[in-house]
Order: C-alpha cells, then sequence, then structure tokens
C-alpha cells in the first residue's frame, strides 16, 4: 500500500494539512530527527428536547493541532515528548514546537519509541470507505428538533405510566482528521455522524420510576429509523423495568442481551490489548497461540467494515463503520484481525510501540489523540454469530437471569475478576416472568469465557461493536 | 479536617488580568457579546472565558517515557430564555469570531430584545489555594525527581512488584466570567495530582495495584504524609495483598466502610440524586423528599466548595457564585439540593454556587465539590467489634448511580472478611450495590475519625467530568448487598 490518500482533501482539509506540515517542519528545523502532527477539526450540534421544548441546543465548531518530536539519545534509543494547542496562530504553532522540544529534553531514551518505518505507512481508500456524508448538514435545525420532538412523544404517548423524560437529543457532528510525519506519511479524512435519542421514565401507581433509552445514529441522514420507532421501542424497554424486585443470593446461568454482552465480550479484546499484555497487566499475557476461551468463542476486530443498506426507494447506500477508518494512529493501514478463533488467542491489538516490546509486527490499532504517544484502540469489532434466537436460548432455563443492564466498575483483566451491579427480568420455565434489580453479577472471566453455552443468531451493528445474545453458566448472583 | 496546606502569600492579582493583557479583552467587548446574546429575546447571558496549560511527566520501566504539555483557550456564549438554554463556544477570541458565537447562542429566544446587560459587580473572591501553579519550567525537574521517588519506592518494596508506572500530572486554569445580570468574576485555579500504578507477580497470581493523591496545591504538597513514597508504598502493598485474597461473600450482610475515600457512598448513594436539576425535572428517586427522613439519624452530609487546597474547592463556581458549605442531609432528615443559576431561578431557591462546567466548551450544570458525611461519636474499633460476620472495605475504585430508581454501585478495591469481630482474610474486588433513599437509614454506627480523600476523584454527569472530593469517618451498614462469588 502506497502513502497518502489518492484523492485531493477539501478545501478545509488544506489548511489543516499545511498547518501541520508547518509544525513538522519547524520541529525538524529546531533538530528533531523525527516528527508527526495531528489536526482535528469539528463542527457540532446538538440539541435536547424535554416536554415538547426545546432545552438546549449548541452549535459550535473546534480545531487543535497535537505534535510529537523524536530525538536520537546519545545512549541509543530515543527520547520523545508531546505538545497540543487550540491556538492555530503562528505564535501558536512556534509554541507548540519549542514547547515539545525543550519538553524531549527531560525524557529519557527508550529503545522501542520511534516512527514506524516508512514502508510500512499506508491508507485504505477513502472514497471505498463511505466515512462522510454531507446530508448530516443539510437537515435545517427546525426538522432536527422536530424528530427529537416527535421521538419523545411517541414516548410520552405509548402509555400513561409514561409521563415524563429526561429529554429527547438531535446530534450532529462532521469531523476532520489530519496527520503528517516526517518519514513522508501524509493522510487526512472526514467523518459525518447523526443520531437521536429518547430517554423516557415510568412510573408506578406507588410512585417507583424507572428509565431506559433507545437510539438511532448513522453516518448518513438517510439512515435514520423512524423517530415514531425510537420513541415506542424507549418506553417499551422502560415499562418492562417497572415492578422489579430483588431476587435472592444463588448460583444460575445468565443470559445476556445483546445490548450488555456487546461489552461483556468486548472485554475480550481489552485483555488482548498490547500495553497490558507486555506489562503482563492482562490475563491473556503470555498466551498468545493458547485457548482462553470455548471453542464457540470467535472474536474479530475491523476497521475496514463498510456496510451496504438498501434505501426505501429500493437504491443501496454504501457506509462504513463507526470504528472504521483508512489508517490507525500511527499511520498504518487499518486492517481486519481475529483476535480470537475458536477460543484461540490469535492475534493481539497492537501498535508499532507494543509490537516492538513484544517483538511483533504491529496489527495497526495505534489510536492517536491530540496529546500523548499513541494507545491502543480498535475498529469495529463483533463476535461471531450462532444459531439460536434470542428465545430459543431462554427456553430451557428454569430458574436464571436475562441481563438488561450492567453498573460499575468491577472488571478487573488483571485477574479476571468480574462483579457488576445488574438489572433485568427473571427467567422461569424458560420465559421472562418478572423485572429485578439491586442485584449483582460475579464471576471470573477466564471461566464465564469458557462457559458461555450459547450464542444468539441476533447479530446488528447499532453502534462501532456488535456481539449477540449469549449465555453464561455458572455465575453468582449476590441480593436479598 | 482542613487539608495539610501551608498557609500561602496569596498574590492578590486580579486574574482577569490575565484575559485582558494577554488575550486582548476589554469591558467594552463584553459588553457587546453580551449585549448581542440578548439580542433575540434571552433574559440572561453569560460569558465563560477560560485558559488552560497542562503538563504531564510519567515514568514507565523506570524510564521517563512521557512528557506532554497542552494548552487550549476559548469562550462558551450562553443565553438563557425561560427553561431554554443556548450555547455556543470559540476557540478563537478574535471579536468577530465572540460576537458570531454570541449570535448563535442568541437565538434560543425569538423576539426583540428585552433584557439589558448590568453594569459589572466583580464578585469578592476567597483565596482556598495557590494562583501561581506548578507549571514553570524550572519545576519540572522537581516533578520529575517526584515520580522518580515513587518509581524507586514502589520498586523497593517488595521483589513482587514486576511494573510500575509512576505519573505527575497539572494543570493551571484561569477562568473569566461576565453576565448580563453584572456578575463579573475570575478566578485561577491550579491542580496536580500523583499517581502510582503497579503489577505484582507470584508464581500463582497477578495482581495491580493504584495510589495518588493531589488537590488544588504547590509541589511542596508531595512532601510529608503525602510523599511519593506514601503513595509507591500504597499502590505496592494493596497489589502484593490482592496475591493472597480470597474470593469475596456474595449477598446481604453487615458492611463497615473505613475512612476517607469510601465516601464515594455519599457520592453515589446520595449526592446525585441531590443534584437540583434532576429534581427540578423530577426525575431522581429523592424528587419531593425535602424535610423527610432518608437516613440514620447518626447521618449529616455536607457539600463543602471551600476547604483550602481541596481537588474539589473552588473560589468561585463556573458562573461566578462563591462556593459554599451546604447542608444536604442533617441527623438523617434531607435538606436541601445542590443549584446553579437556572435551577435556583425556576425553583425558587437559594443559588449553593453549585455551577460547574468541564470546560468553556461544556454548559454549566449542578456538581458536588467536596461531599462528606461528619464524624460521630463511634470508636473505630467498636465498629468492627461490633460485626459478627461482615465485610469490612477501606478503598474503592469508581462508583455509579442511576438517580431516577436510586440504585448505586461502588467496586471496593481493597476488603477484608470481618469475623466474631475480628478483620481476617483480605478478599478479591466486589461490587457493592444499593438504594440511594434507602441505604443510608441502615447506618447504625459513626465514627469519630472523619478522614477526605488523598485527592483523586473525578466525577462525570453527562459527559462533562470534574474534579471532586469525597470524605467519610468510619461507618457500620447493617446490611448491603456484597457482590462477591464465595460464601
Amino acid at each position: 500500500m502506497k502513502t497518502a490518500t489518492s484523492h485531493a482533501p477539501a478545501p478545509a482539509n488544506r489548511e489543516l494539512l499545511s498547518l501541520s506540515e508547518e509544525a513538522v517542519a519547524l520541529a525538524l528545523r529546531a533538530g528533531a530527527a523525527d516528527a508527526e502532527a495531528v489536526a482535528f477539526e469539528s463542527d457540532d450540534f446538538a440539541v435536547n428536547v424535554r416536554l415538547g421544548q426545546v432545552e438546549q441546543l449548541t452549535e459550535s465548531g473546534s480545531r487543535a493541532l497535537g505534535l510529537r518530536v523524536f530525538f536520537h539519545a546519545a545512549e541509543g534509543g530515543q527520547r520523545t515528548a508531546s505538545t497540543s494547542t487550540s491556538d492555530l496562530s503562528s505564535d501558536g504553532i512556534a509554541k507548540l514546537v519549542s514547547g515539545a522540544v525543550e519538553l524531549a529534553k527531560v525524557t529519557g531514551a527508550d529503545p522501542f519509541a520511534g516512527l514506524p518505518q516508512a514502508d510500512l505507512f499506508g491508507s485504505l481508500d477513502i472514497d471505498n470507505l463511505a466515512l462522510y456524508f454531507s446530508d448530516v448538514d443539510e437537515i435545517p435545525p427546525a426538522e432536527r428538533i422536530e424528530i427529537a420532538r416527535r421521538c419523545e412523544a411517541a414516548a410520552l404517548g405509548f402509555d400513561a405510566r409514561i409521563q415524563n423524560t429526561s429529554g429527547a437529543h438531535f446530534d450532529v457532528s462532521t469531523a476532520q482528521r489530519v496527520m503528517v510525519n516526517s518519514r513522508g506519511f501524509s493522510g487526512s479524512y472526514r467523518r459525518s455522524y447523526c443520531g437521536f435519542s429518547v430517554t423516557p421514565i415510568a412510573q408506578d401507581a406507588d410512585g417507583a420510576m424507572q428509565r431506559d433509552y433507545w437510539y438511532s445514529s448513522a453516518r448518513s441522514s438517510k439512515l435514520l429509523a423512524s423517530p415514531e420507532e425510537v420513541g415506542r421501542i424507549a418506553a417499551e424497554r422502560a415499562l418492562r423495568r417497572l415492578g422489579a424486585r430483588r431476587v435472592p443470593t444463588q448460583k444460575c446461568p445468565v443470559v445476556f442481551s445483546a445490548d450488555i454482552a456487546r461489552s461483556l465480550m468486548h472485554n475480550l479484546i481489552s485483555a488482548a490489548d498490547g500495553d497490558s499484555i507486555y506489562r503482563n497487566a492482562s490475563m491473556f499475557a503470555g498466551k498468545l497461540g493458547e485457548q482462553v476461551a470455548g471453542e464457540n468463542i470467535t472474536m474479530v476486530d475491523d476497521g475496514t467494515m463498510v456496510f451496504d443498506h438498501i434505501l426505501p426507494d429500493g437504491s443501496t447506500l454504501r457506509t462504513g463503520g463507526f470504528g472504521t477508518s483508512p489508517f490507525d494512529g500511527d499511520g498504518l493501514p487499518i486492517r481486519r484481525t481475529v483476535i480470537i478463533e475458536n477460543g484461540i488467542l490469535k492475534n493481539l491489538m497492537l501498535n508499532t510501540y507494543t509490537g516492538r516490546k513484544l517483538n511483533m509486527p504491529s496489527t495497526g490499532k495505534a489510536s492517536r489523540g491530540l496529546a500523548g504517544a499513541p494507545g491502543i484502540g480498535g475498529g469495529n469489532y463483533f463476535l461471531q454469530p450462532g444459531m439460536l434466537t434470542p428465545e430459543q436460548i431462554i427456553a430451557d432455563i428454569p430458574n436464571g437471569l436475562y441481563v438488561l443492564s450492567t453498573m460499575g466498575f468491577g472488571v478487573n483483566l488483571v485477574t479476571g475478576d468480574y462483579s457488576q451491579g445488574a438489572s433485568g427480568l427473571w427467567i422461569e420455565n424458560g420465559e421472562l416472568a418478572y423485572p429485578v434489580e439491586e442485584i449483582t453479577i460475579a464471576g471470573n472471566l477466564k471461566d464465564m469465557f469458557r462457559n458461555v453455552s450459547a450464542i444468539g443468531n441476533d447479530l446488528e451493528f447499532l453502534s462501532s461493536g456488535a456481539v449477540p445474545t449469549v449465555r453464561i453458566e455458572g455465575m453468582t448472583i449476590a441480593g436479598s | 479536617m482542613a487539608a495539610a496546606l501551608h498557609t500561602p502569600s496569596f498574590e492578590t492579582l486580579d486574574h482577569k488580568r490575565y484575559f485582558f493583557t494577554h488575550l486582548g479583552l476589554t469591558e467594552r467587548l463584553l459588553e457587546r457579546c453580551l449585549g448581542e446574546a440578548l439580542s433575540a429575546g434571552g433574559d440572561f447571558a453569560d460569558l465563560y472565558f477560560e485558559a488552560v496549560t497542562s503538563t504531564s511527566l510519567g515514568m514507565d520501566e523506570g524510564i521517563v517515557k512521557t512528557a506532554a504539555q497542552g494548552i487550549s483557550v476559548g469562550c462558551g456564549v450562553r443565553v438563557l430564555s425561560g427553561e431554554r438554554t443556548g450555547f455556543a463556544y470559540t476557540d478563537d477570541l478574535s471579536p468577530e469570531k465572540l460576537l458570531k458565537a454570541a449570535r448563535t447562542a442568541a437565538l434560543i429566544a425569538s423576539g426583540p430584545q428585552t433584557a439589558r446587560v448590568q453594569g459589572f459587580t466583580e464578585s469578592h473572591s476567597q483565596s482556598l489555594y495557590p494562583i501561581t501553579g506548578i507549571s514553570s519550567d524550572a519545576d519540572i525537574a522537581a516533578k520529575l525527581k517526584l515520580i522518580e521517588r515513587a518509581n524507586k519506592a514502589a520498586r523497593d518494596f517488595d521483589p513482587r512488584i514486576t511494573q510500575v508506572r509512576a505519573g505527575i500530572n497539572d494543570e493551571l486554569r484561569r477562568i473569566l466570567i461576565a453576565a448580563s445580570d453584572g456578575t463579573f468574576a475570575s478566578d485561577t485555579q491550579p491542580l496536580a495530582r500523583l499517581n502510582v500504578f503497579v503489577i505484582a507477580k507470584d508464581e500463582h497470581n497477578t495482581a495491580r495495584g493504584t495510589s495518588g493523591g493531589g488537590g488544588r496545591v504547590l509541589l511542596d504538597f508531595f512532601e510529608g504524609d503525602h510523599s511519593p513514597e506514601h503513595f509507591a508504598r500504597e499502590a505496592a502493598r494493596t497489589a502484593i495483598l490482592q496475591l493472597g485474597a480470597v474470593a469475596a461473600p456474595a449477598g446481604e450482610m453487615e458492611v463497615v466502610l473505613g475512612p476517607g475515600w469510601p465516601g464515594v457512598l455519599l457520592h453515589e448513594a446520595v449526592g446525585h440524586g441531590l443534584e437540583a436539576d434532576f429534581n427540578r425535572k423530577k426525575t431522581s428517586a429523592f424528587a419531593g423528599l425535602i424535610g423527610q427522613k432518608v437516613a440514620s439519624e447518626k447521618v449529616t452530609v455536607v457539600d463543602n466548595g471551600r476547604m483550602p487546597g481541596r481537588r474539589g474547592s473552588l473560589n468561585v463556581d463556573d458562573e461566578g457564585n462563591p462556593t459554599q458549605e451546604t447542608v444536604l442531609i442533617e441527623n438523617g432528615i434531607l435538606r436541601g439540593y445542590l443549584s446553579d443559576k437556572l435551577s435556583s431561578k425556576l425553583m425558587g431557591m437559594p443559588n449553593t454556587g453549585s455551577g460547574r462546567r468541564e470546560s468553556y466548551a461544556a454548559i454549566p450544570m449542578p456538581r458536588m465539590t467536596n461531599t462528606y458525611m461528619l464524624s460521630g461519636q463511634d470508636d473505630p474499633g467498636d465498629i468492627l467489634k461490633s460485626v459478627k460476620r461482615g465485610l469490612y472495605a477501606v478503598n474503592f475504585g469508581g462508583g455509579q448511580v442511576d438517580i431516577t430508581n436510586g440504585k448505586f454501585v461502588f467496586s471496593a478495591s481493597e476488603a477484608y472478611l470481618i469475623e466474631d469481630g475480628v478483620i481476617t482474610a483480605p478478599v478479591k474486588g466486589a461490587t457493592l450495590i444499593g438504594n440511594g433513599p434507602e441505604a443510608l437509614k441502615y447506618v447504625s454506627m459513626v465514627g469519630n475519625d472523619l478522614a477526605l480523600d488523598e485527592g483523586i476523584g473525578t466525577c462525570g454527569k453527562s459527559g462533562q467530568s470534574v474534579p471532586v472530593g469525597v470524605g467519610m469517618p468510619t461507618i457500620k451498614l447493617d446490611r448491603m448487598t456484597v457482590g462477591g462469588t464465595g460464601r
């Protein structure tokens, strides 16, 4: 793959591109062996409607530049430092550069630091990835407000027990991202996003309240769901939680709804994070090539995904996934990586630095923010779906929990210990019987990933990740 | 109770000079922008200027691998019209861009101008912290020394400590607020935090340990009780302890919470539920409960933004009002909410100076500062002795709450079994869950040992993060659900 992009960047990109190039050139002139600049620009609109009235309306844009510099250290290796600024005047950029050069003097020589080899750089064809649709900006503000209003009205009108909401939102964002480095990489792309959501509150006769939400989001406004449909689903989700009770402490099968299974199974990818692996700070450290989950588990990180949607008029529209991008935070082309295949840890989530630490090639998973060195970040991800419907998955459970939401920070990827607050629906004789809350679910991820006894066929990409319904045996529920 | 902070000679420099001299603002320009913001009929407008410089240094595997600096400058323009908020921001402080942001925010209202811009009255500022910060270049060497010391102390603690990361982050945030009601306030807010993260490994297990602390302080804070060695040994000690931890119990039991950071219980169980915006909209489980019993009579909880040097403290809130001490729960009775300008106006209640925002690019809302429970009469030793079988939790990771149904969780990172009044085995991390308006009714003993956390808290609400503090004496809850896997 060749450096840079095949088509001319949009006009506004040129300015960001030239600012980035200027920062890199200035850093080299100040003696840096290498330099890398990133520039971000975004335009954002957000409206919040509550009980039919506009509550908050925000419209704004922002731009910022980040720089990393590298200096050869006398003792071998490189010293590196980074700076960022929202001041894009020439004075601001001069300070950005001098600040980074000064800071680099205090850092230590790191034999693994440094930009990637030039022949590894590359970018996927941006036009094919379909990440930007100008139609998101073409919806007039009045219509955006109206969509949020209709969505909320549908939730409020669905059932007499819904008389209040935490509001309905409509958000639009377009962003540009530029990256340039001194080894010849130059890339840029735009992304668009639009979406709306509503959070209705349902109330019992005795005054107890429950809330839930639903949403629709897309890269193109043509793909947004009907506001009425979203409002109705949100209402149903809030209503099914009313009257929740507690259940006694016990061990039983736990079924994670697709919504929650997504964050649970994403731990498979987080535990394969190269940064944690080389530090021995992950339960998957030293386990490459070994069985770390049941044979039914295949988990993929894929930042290249595009989806073909069929529109109401019969035409098709291709859009890139929410986690799709042309190049990673090191300037390497994005790729598809099977992390877990039939339960075996096949590949790690590596950027250039962690790859060098582990003596392996990068898998193109560098994530670059404005400040600091690249971290690890994936693109789109999914768990290979199974054959069963969610109904079939719960059909043979005499007593168990169907999880609708989890709360808390009780996931330890070093040990695998998992303990989270939960609420959901109690399963009795294969059917969803009544809502439950104020309980915890606990186990160890290493066991849980081996004890997945069923995987649903309900794989749907509503965000960058998708995981179907998952059933896990032998977890502990703590309750009354 | 007061933070261990020296009394530095705070300069009486008015913070506004920074914006006027360095960034070219004038009173005339502020008035023009506010006038523009009210031009479509809004009844209130404010401008929030912010300039933040931040530095981050990190030592990792014995090498200073991270050195980063950031500069962020911008202005947020807000217009209120009844219950509606119009908002726009810009990172370009030229008069044209400021006026454009004001015009954009103005459009939340639609009509002729009614409100006028009042003459500015500068609010009287408190001096709760030094206004110089620790970002000067001369201090970089001193900061590096601190993280080197932390790195060494953690490694020296035990040969089983295999990985150490130590970092120090600090920022200096300058703000200037001008509002159409005549509010004119400025402040300079330093914030520093030292963090240590370690991995311990023996032939069977691997465990992590973290520790850290700081506040609105100068570098000399990190000597004595807050030394790098103190934080490093804490992180190493907890990691080594976890190597031998047994499964946490599961189910309802007596729980004793240690002093300090376990006060995160209050932040989640009651704090968020008492923020006025949720109560105005009746989306909080605490809505309509003022004057009612929500905790045992031994419980008094306050939110106090005026503690010198504390991470959650502010001279003025982000709407220009002086912070204060607000009683939330008094002897078990719910007394008040935390409010900002909009909530206090719409609810007809006093403004508690609780309007906070993450940055110029975010809309202010009612937030906590330092939230803690006052000391009681009980001896902490007696509290432990009174427990037949239960959990003693002394340190926590984060917490979370669903303010609508009141359910909250917080995750213990260091806890022990109590058997017949004696602390026995350390247990693995476990999440505790409860119901906000109910949980504190089961507080049966309150220790005489109130402590605040060491200065590590960051609170997230509607996508906005702000630094906060929490605190608590040792307390006993007669029942709470512990989410382990053991018996």
